[in-house]
């Protein structure tokens, strides 16, 4: 089997088993500990800030410029807007900047 | 009229009150649908797989870092584990879930937990929430109005951005990024979101200098859960930010 394929399948497996395992696993206590909760609550900003962090601060200025946009976007416009907007400023970045 | 075609006429108007529900999200989640596919197959994947892994996985968050990490040649096995990682955050969505669909039969559960994403989530619990029945007619209506498109959307988007000829010229490589950012800002109205995002960030940037990539993924993230863990606990339930409920994360 191809490593894509691999991938593919566990990373599927390992999917379907965060979807399931919130209900096999924290059902069987009657409350969740509130630390627990709130690390839990904490996940989704966590892994995602790391995704980002490192390889902005690698970037140049037309990716900067797009983060930044895409900052202050969210504030005021849905995902879509945001998205296209700060892809806009991207590309013009580099246009401008190389 | 007898109960049983009643019951029949209520799921079906209960499947398209779902489907009505969930067409916003399909909308908003189109071009990211396309743009997986794109990057897929930019990142090396064919077609068929780039597909396959809508169809199987179904996160549109985790696609997109299997695909960036798939694309830096980094070991198989790191890669599951940080889709694991990203796709986390479901454990808490499914244990809140879980006291909503507890009275469905236990196939239509393992089949409903299977689409269950951020929006799936948060207009199920908007439903429970409201005094309503989460009915498993409508929240497959939800779930297929969603599904299906963000499979054949995956697919014509791996087809047609083979055909991108310089794909760094429409930065290509940094709509990630952009895209991860949304989402993060989408959280923003959580307990302890800013000091949560400037923790996993500033030990993330370490981690990835010092230890390398994808662990900066993990060691950043735990910085931020173990602190927001350790904090005083703020009263207030799970919330999901509007980034999700539009639909941009599956």
């Amino acid at each position: 089997m191809s490593a894509t394929l691999w991938i593919i399948l566990c990373g599927a497996v390992a999917t379907y088993l965060t979807r399931i395992g919130g209900h096999l696993v924290l059902s069987r206590f009657d409350r969740i500990h509130p630390r627990v909760e709130a690390g839990l609550n904490a996940v989704p900003a966590a892994v995602l800030t790391t995704l980002v962090a490192p390889t902005a601060m690698t970037a140049g200025p037309a990716e900067w410029a797009a983060l930044i946009v895409a900052v202050l976007m969210s504030l005021r416009f849905g995902m879509l807007a945001l998205f296209l907007v700060s892809a806009a400023v991207l590309i013009a970045g580099r246009q401008i900047f190389g | 009229m007898s109960a049983e075609v009643i019951s029949e006429s209520t799921s079906a108007a209960e499947f398209w009150a779902g489907v009505r529900v969930g067409f916003p999200v399909t909308v908003a989640s189109a071009p990211f649908a396309v743009l997986f596919g794109a990057l897929a197959v930019e990142n090396g994947f064919t077609v068929a797989e780039a597909t396959l892994m809508s169809a199987a996985v179904y996160g549109g968050a985790s696609q997109m870092v299997g695909i960036e990490l798939f694309g830096q040649s980094i070991a198989p096995w790191l890669v599951v584990l940080s889709i694991f990682a990203v796709n986390f955050r479901h454990v808490l969505y499914s244990a809140v879930l879980g006291r909503r669909v507890g009275h469905w039969p236990i196939l239509q559960q393992a089949v409903g937990f299977f689409v269950l994403t951020d929006p799936q989530y948060a207009e199920a619990e908007r439903k429970g929430e409201a005094g309503e029945t989460v009915s498993f007619a409508w929240y497959m209506g939800m779930g297929a109005i969603i599904y299906v498109p963000w499979v054949i959307e995956s697919g014509l988007g791996a087809f047609f951005g083979s055909l991108i000829p310089d794909p760094h010229a429409i930065g290509m490589d940094f709509l990630l990024p952009i895209y991860f950012i949304g989402l993060v800002m989408g959280f923003r109205t959580r307990a302890y979101w800013l000091p949560v995002v400037a923790i996993s960030a500033a030990v993330s940037i370490v981690a990835f200098n010092v230890v390398g990539s994808p662990w900066h993924v993990s060691i950043g993230a735990a910085a931020g859960i173990l602190f927001a863990a350790a904090l005083p606990v703020r009263p207030g339930k799970l919330e999901v930010g509007p980034g999700a409920q539009e639909g941009a994360d599956l």
